[in-house]
């Protein structure tokens, strides 16, 4: 609120300075000012971005320059490669969204429940220490995704701490790395489906047979989708932390006042207040969520059965390892455009909280991605 | 729905029923805090522990944060059978220019954003928000083209200069300027000083605050960037230290697992933003809390 006072004075203060030749002055200075940002953006941002859209239209190999005449173009057909034309491309690409879509399917719940539970318990007032637990729960978030995937390859290993706790309770763990078998097909296993029921062994869309499509997350991603709840979860609890503390205390007493049980005050009073975080820790979690690089390249690098492929490594296999540049770019920019949409769907949402509540518009990421 | 008439009249029996109940939330409040606790520190205890174990001690007790015998051997082999001192040094370098760079080039245009009235001011600021949603991973390819067109790939220069300035950066220090009355800098330019002036002895001494968030946050993301040392180096000698560590778990330390030794060069590569985030904690939860408290 004092910040809002400031601003508010400094505005109000703006104009008396408008005096002389201050001003032309001034247009050369932030010209000069916002000088290295730019050229650093443009030339390593923009400019880029506009080279990979021309090069997802060739088929350069990584050989001499991509802008050159000898480099063949070829229009749209890495993309269409990926999308209406049978084959390799299109299988690899659309098993990394399938393998993305339950990525994100199971990680964005999990982590805003384990949040805000989190959150919800920091926050009572009755308990001591929330601060070292705040701090114990929010410390993964800050480290490295590369060692902290480490640590993870050696919690999941055949004889690592996980199948040990498992052991514990008498449960033979898999070998995480290894098993490509998908959960739900472990799941229709269960209850006596083994292999495909005919009307699913072939003919599903996009080259993958519903089958595939069904199969769930494998037992290798359920590993990386555990690391990766448990790395950003405490990003999200600080949020929702913020968005509680907004909460007033009134309203709380109010309704217990009232009669109303703890799961009624959660539901009808906390839950509503806290929406607008909750749809921002929602769509945050999305955007980061297919943006998952760094854990699949130190722990699975696609494998196995490429059922932790994602369309960011595959488009950087595509690009580093088989050398076809134009490919990987164009599954950049599938990628790109699907971001974007969410991106934009949680600008508008977050601008018509602004406008019911003014403030500071602004979010930072710190998601398991960073730019 | 009966207890508003009951309130008023508590009887005793009410009461310790009450302090009954608040007791088992208590009870139950620290309970949780406690498993999530070891949750999310436990694997940290568990990684010091087989760092300092010998091989088949590690594979036999995993869980054990208990190393038996206790030995440093992995730790020798980081530094005698690995790159890893060479990979600590530019990851040093690497870090130490990024975050001089972003400090001073992200306050610069922060100021110039928030501050002084030149034509372009608002597209430029729309632009600055608009390349924050620019995902990371989608500018892995487009960097590698710009940086092997521009011959800055494999060079220490393509693993800094792209980095020297981030948008995020710009954004936490406009919006701490705006903060900042303008009086100060007025009386300061009625004196004589000129605009860079003003901005160096005058505004920045005021934004050590936010000065000191960006400082971390560089730091933070530079010792930690992976992706971008990916695809703009390929030469072993200039791996940084997220990168060198990915190389040696995929395989570059030959047969064996070799789990102290990868656990313990992971544990070193954690230690300064640990350190960091035990110090400046408070500034690592204001950003977070920012990001969404102000949406």
């Amino acid at each position: 609120m004092a910040t809002e006072t400031l601003t508010a004075v400094a505005t109000a203060d703006g104009p008396r300075r408008r005096r002389g030749g201050i001003r032309s002055n001034e247009n050369l200075a932030g010209w000069l000012f916002v000088a290295p940002v730019i050229v650093i953006l443009g030339l390593f941002l923009l400019l880029p971005i506009l080279m990979a859209l021309w090069v997802s239209l060739t088929d350069w190999n990584g050989q001499g320059s991509p802008f050159t005449g000898d480099v063949p173009f070829v229009g749209g057909h890495n993309y269409t490669q990926l999308s209406t034309e049978d084959g390799l491309a299109r299988r690899d690409f659309m098993t990394s969204i399938r393998n993305n879509i339950y990525y994100v399917a199971i990680v964005v719940p999990a982590q805003t429940v384990l949040a805000l539970g989190l959150a919800l318990v920091v926050n009572n007032r009755m308990l001591k220490g929330k601060s070292f637990f705040r701090s114990a729960f929010y410390f993964p978030s800050v480290t490295s995704s590369v060692a902290i995937s480490v640590v993870f390859l050696f919690l999941f290993a055949n004889s690592g701490a996980v199948n040990a706790l498992l052991g514990v309770v008498g449960i033979d763990g898999p070998e995480w790395f290894a098993d490509s078998r998908g959960v739900l097909h472990l799941l229709f296993g269960a209850v006596g489906v083994d292999s495909p029921p005919a009307a699913l062994a072939d003919g599903g869309p996009f080259g993958l047979t519903w089958w595939d499509w069904l199969a769930g997350p494998s037992v290798a991603m359920i590993s990386i989708i555990t690391l990766v709840v448990w790395t950003t979860s405490g990003t999200f609890m600080l949020m929702f932390l913020a968005g509680l503390q907004n909460v007033p205390v009134t309203l709380d007493e109010a309704s217990t006042l009232d009669g109303a049980s703890r799961w009624q005050r959660f539901r009808y009073v906390t839950l509503p207040m806290i929406r607008p975080t909750t749809f921002l820790v929602l769509t945050l979690g999305m955007i980061g969520s297919w943006q998952v690089f760094d854990q699949v390249y130190v722990m699975s690098q696609g494998d196995p059965a490429k059922t932790t492929l994602t369309p960011a490594y595959l488009s950087y296999r595509t690009a580093f390892r088989d050398f076809d540049y134009g490919s990987g770019a164009a599954i950049s920019f599938v990628l790109f455009l699907i971001i974007i949409v969410l991106t934009l769907i949680q600008r508008r949402a977050l601008a018509e909280r602004d406008t019911d509540r003014p403030r500071r518009g602004w979010r930072r990421r710190r998601v398991p991605e960073r730019s | 729905m009966a207890v508003l008439t009951d309130r008023p009249a508590a009887t005793p029996a009410r009461r310790h029923q009450r302090a009954a109940r608040t007791l088992a939330t208590r009870f139950l409040g620290y309970a949780t805090l406690v498993f999530f606790g070891l949750v999310f520190l436990y694997p940290f205890v568990i990684q010091i522990g087989n760092a300092l174990k010998t091989e088949p001690d590690a594979a036999a007790n995993p869980l054990s944060p208990f190393p038996d015998p206790l030995t440093v051997a992995g730790f020798e082999r980081i530094f005698a059978g690995t790159n890893f001192p060479l990979w600590l040094g530019n990851s040093l370098l690497v870090t130490v220019l990024v975050t001089i760079g972003r400090v001073f080039f992200d306050s610069l245009a922060g100021y110039a954003l928030a501050r002084l009235r030149f034509r372009g001011r608002g597209g430029l600021f729309a632009a600055v928000i608009a390349v924050m949603a620019v995902p990371g991973v989608v500018l892995l390819i487009p960097k590698f083209l710009v940086l092997n067109q521009l011959g800055l790939y494999n060079s220490y220069a393509g693993l800094v200069v792209p980095l020297l300035a981030d948008a995020a950066g710009v954004f936490i220090m406009k919006q701490f300027f705006e903060s900042i009355p303008v009086s100060v800098e007025e009386a300061a330019r009625i004196d004589g000083a000129s605009i860079f002036r003003t901005f160096w002895s005058v505004v920045l001494p005021m934004a050590k605050p936010a000065l000191i968030t960006l400082t971390i946050l560089s730091f933070q993301g530079s010792w930690n960037e992976f992706p971008h040392s990916l695809v703009s180096v390929q030469d072993p000698d200039l791996f940084t230290l997220p990168r060198g560590l990915a190389d040696l778990v995929s395989g570059s330390l030959g047969k064996g697992t070799q789990y102290p030794l990868k656990l313990g060069a992971a544990l070193l590569a954690t230690i300064p933003v640990a350190i960091i985030f035990v110090v400046f904690q408070r500034y690592f939860v204001r950003d977070a809390n920012d990001g969404s408290d102000k949406g």
